[in-house]
């Protein structure tokens, strides 16, 4: 039915391993099968006893651990395979399952939204004290304190930092230090929110249709129709691009992907050096 | 002899030794002469659920009114799951009750809206007002805390802790007037901002009585040193900055203060700090009861072992996971009074990591035969695990697991974790919150429901199989007040089985489930003492979409529904939809 389209969106979301939601080596092991019941499909559930849309490794988790259970009782009404919309996901609602809350649950496909649940700023504190033990305190007896990095194994890990785009409630995840330029952050960001906007725009559209999405061009120079804006770890927003690029790495906290029409009523902040105030 | 004979003074003479808000609750039931006397001499309220009640109807009920507590909203805000501007406005209660006569002398808000003209007609229109304690809120600025400091000449308490403030920059702590001497406890640790350090020490040493300081990250190590001199008689103490060159002449001095700092008896912060500065704080080690370094990622788990080892007499322990399941191994040796444990995830995006696991929890259990209160962040967990560990403690009041990768099975059998927490809940019978975690079946929730009877607050996320699940908590939880799920496969037919019980409760919270509008509707309309909201963001909505959207099949993405005396509130934003 609409399949293709909603499968089409489904795509977009990467398998982040980095995540740790899918599997790790349990001794399960993935024979061809499990590949196939990894597919992504729609319809009706209890159609087949494996769940319909898997995303990782809880499916077949769940086909070992459970054999013959049913998860789909059929009390409930059939539109229910996976179509769970709000208005601006789609006019109809029988489209587009939004993971993760198809009838499938828990399979957590990557970054969610609120979770862990802890506090946005005990989210950024490891970054947060880095960065405050790297600027140089004003103290008359300051000598260079030996911080050691903490937990070494940690670092070089990737540095993932919420994208949003404005219009979609959804928002996702890139990993800076797989890139080393702005360009290719660009880049990166017409990627994941090109397809977007085209459904956005489109929603009956019934399959990928390249030729009709829109390149996304012009986020780091004030001309695209779209503007790129950081959140440093000072709380400021700031306009990306001005500062060398691993400069830019080490103060971001997240991404925004503005209209440029509108960023004349955001308030950007102008970046504060220095914390100590002597009197 | 009945007490109906006594006069009412004596009465209420009674009535003073009855302080809980439950007991003062009951008591107003008895009959009409005891709800008067009670209402009349009622000092405190507790108000869960700001929506519940009015501020007019409050006023009208209880004329002597000091301290008023109000909580905004829902639990699950915390973690971005609701619009900032979802509500839990404090300005018309203030407004409200500055119209009035009363007298209010204390407000504590949680999870509040609290604007700057809120924070300044409270601070003008209470004379005696005497205590603001802020948790989780937002909205205000330190020009709002400017107006509490200037005009409340008898301030007792200004206690903000984690709200999100826009820092001006401004002298608000220089605007508490040289004549302000009434402080005992002051909290600005979740302030970003300079503040002009002379102020501080010269606040500090006019104040004889204070007993709580908790500083922010801006204060550094010499002038901590200077507080402390002035302030030897502190009971918590939140350090700011930390770092100092450990040769040094200032940081010498601060040992020598920390010596005679003999009252600490809590301890926090450290948001920037030299490992090798910790030796210094070892004195005071042997008195804390409450130590809290979960916002020091700075120090790492030899240097947190080692600052454990001091602490034999710690009740209340808030950590970082780079503890590691050894450290927590060291804390179940050394504490043997600990009652609350947290341990939070410093670094909660990687996975690959594994600072605690099951083990450092087992540990804990074992060596710590007080323990009532856990929220325990880790990379996995076992069955064996939790059934040790319920072994071990039958004292839980609180049980907080959080696996970080959300449907994690047990990895040594890849079972469900249902045995493990349903032993949790089989032993620990005064178990009252309980957040589940990890890959559960509707099994778990059969669990819950015959052996959780204390149960008020449940918090579940990508859990159960079917709608039985949600039905077992329903129909065994007896005493449940808050219901919060996330990601489950429940739907219409749990949601509407019993709907007498919301009203039993304060609130329930369902997002990502599989409940549509129209059972919604249906709920809103047969239960008119509820209040029930969808809240769909997508703020840019066109019109034909809305149309379209009012389909009753359309699955809610979240719903928050609560119990209220007084209607639809007001104060939603437009893509709040009350039913």
């Amino acid at each position: 039915m609409e399949s293709g389209c909603s499968k089409k969106l489904l795509d977009l979301i990467p398998q982040e391993k980095k995540w740790g939601f899918i599997e790790n080596q349990n001794g399960i092991s993935h024979g061809s099968s499990e590949e196939k019941k990894l597919e992504l499909k729609l319809g009706p559930p209890g159609e087949e006893d494996e769940p319909l849309v898997s995303f990782g490794y809880f499916s077949s988790m769940k086909s070992n651990a459970k054999q013959a259970h049913n998860k789909f009782p059929p009390a409930q009404e059939d539109h229910r395979g996976g179509a769970v919309l709000t208005a601006s996901w789609a006019k109809n609602h029988h489209h587009q399952p939004k993971p993760p809350n198809c009838s499938q649950k828990r399979t957590a496909p990557g970054p969610v939204v609120g979770w862990p649940p802890i506090r946005s700023f005990r989210k950024n504190l490891a970054t947060t004290s880095k960065l405050a033990s790297e600027s140089p305190p004003s103290l008359p007896h300051k000598v260079a304190i030996e911080r050691k990095p903490a937990a070494p194994e940690t670092r070089g890990k990737g540095l993932f930092v919420k994208i949003n785009m404005d219009g979609f409630p959804i928002g996702r995840k890139v990993d800076l230090k797989s890139y080393d330029s702005y360009e290719k952050l660009s880049t990166a960001v017409d990627e994941l929110f090109r397809g977007l906007l085209a459904a956005q725009r489109d929603p009956s559209a019934d399959g990928p249709k390249q030729e009709e999405e829109k390149v996304i061009t012009g986020v780091l120079d004030g001309n695209g129709e779209y503007t790129l804006v950081y959140e440093d770890n000072e709380g400021d927003r700031m306009l990306v691009g001005d500062v060398p690029w691993h400069m830019f790495v080490s103060a971001v906290k997240r991404l925004r992907v503005l209209k440029s029409s509108e960023l004349s009523v955001i308030n950007l902040g102008s970046s504060k050096k220095g914390k100590m105030v002597q009197n | 002899m009945n007490m109906n004979y006594f006069p009412d003074e004596v009465v209420e003479h009674v009535f003073d030794f009855i302080t809980s808000h439950k007991d003062r609750n009951s008591v107003s039931l008895v009959c009409k002469s005891w709800y008067k006397i009670e209402r009349y001499s009622r000092q405190r309220v507790f108000i869960g659920n700001c929506y519940s009640i009015t501020p007019q109807r409050l006023i009208a009920r209880f004329p002597g009114l000091k301290s008023l507590t109000l909580k905004g909203k829902p639990h699950f805000a915390d973690f971005n799951l609701v619009p900032h501007d979802w509500g839990g406005f404090v300005y018309p209660w203030i407004k409200a009750l500055a119209k009035s006569r009363i007298g209010l002398e204390e407000l504590r808000l949680k999870r509040m809206v609290v604007s700057d003209d809120s924070l300044e007609l409270l601070s003008k229109s209470f004379p005696n007002f005497k205590s603001l304690v802020l948790v989780s809120c937002e909205g205000f600025t330190t020009d709002g805390v400017a107006a509490i400091a200037a005009n409340c000449r008898f301030l007792r308490e200004l206690d903000l802790q984690e709200n999100e403030v826009e820092d001006h920059r401004g002298h608000w702590l220089s605007c508490f007037p040289e004549s302000c001497t009434s402080l005992v406890s002051l909290n600005f640790a979740c302030l970003k901002g300079e503040i002009n350090l002379a102020s501080l020490e010269r606040l500090v040493a006019r104040s004889p009585n204070l007993k709580s300081l908790r500083l922010n990250r801006v204060v550094p190590l010499d002038t901590l040193q200077k507080l402390l001199m002035r302030a030897p008689q502190l009971v918590d103490l939140g350090i700011g900055s930390y770092v100092d060159d450990p040769s040094s002449e200032v940081f010498s001095k601060l040992k020598a203060v920390i010596q005679l700092c003999n009252s600490i008896r809590s301890l926090s912060g450290f948001l920037e700090v030299a490992p090798c500065c910790m030796s210094a704080i070892y004195p005071i080690c042997e008195n804390l009861t409450f130590l809290n370094l979960s916002y020091a990622p700075g120090l790492q788990g030899n240097d947190l072992t080692k600052l454990v080892q001091h602490c034999r007499k710690l009740q209340r322990l808030w950590i970082l996971d780079c503890i590691g399941d050894k450290g927590l191994g060291v804390v179940a040796s050394t504490c043997k009074e600990l009652q609350e444990l947290r341990v939070f995830p410093s670094d909660p995006f990687d996975a690959e990591n594994a600072a605690v696991t099951e083990e450092g929890l087992v540990l804990i259990s074992a060596g710590c035969p007080k323990l009532n209160s856990l929220l325990y962040f880790c990379h996995q967990m076992t069955n064996a695990a939790l059934i040790t560990v319920a072994k071990n403690c039958t004292n839980f009041i609180r049980f907080r697991l959080c696996i970080l990768d959300p449907v994690k099975a047990d990895p040594v059998t890849n079972q469900p974790l249902d045995e493990g927490f349903g032993a949790i809940v089989r032993s620990n019978k005064s178990l009252k919150r309980l957040s589940l975690s990890g890959l559960l079946t509707d099994q778990v929730f059969l669990y819950i429901g015959m052996y959780a009877k204390k149960l008020e607050m449940l918090s579940i996320a990508f859990a159960g199989d079917s709608n039985k699940g949600m039905l077992y908590v329903l129909n065994g939880c007896k005493k449940l007040r808050k219901l919060e799920i996330r990601d489950c496969p429940f739907g219409d037919v749990a949601l509407l089985q019993d709907m007498g019980k919301y009203e039993t409760m304060r609130s329930l919270w369902m997002s990502s489930c599989e409940v549509t509008l129209g059972a919604c509707k249906t709920l809103a309309k047969k239960m008119p003492s509820l209040n029930v909201e969808i809240i769909n963001e997508s703020e840019k909505l066109e019109s034909e979409q809305l149309e379209l959207s009012f389909d009753d099949r359309l699955l809610v993405d979240k719903m928050y529904l609560y119990r209220t005396l007084v209607g639809d509130r007001k104060d939603a934003p437009e893509y709040v939809w009350l039913l």
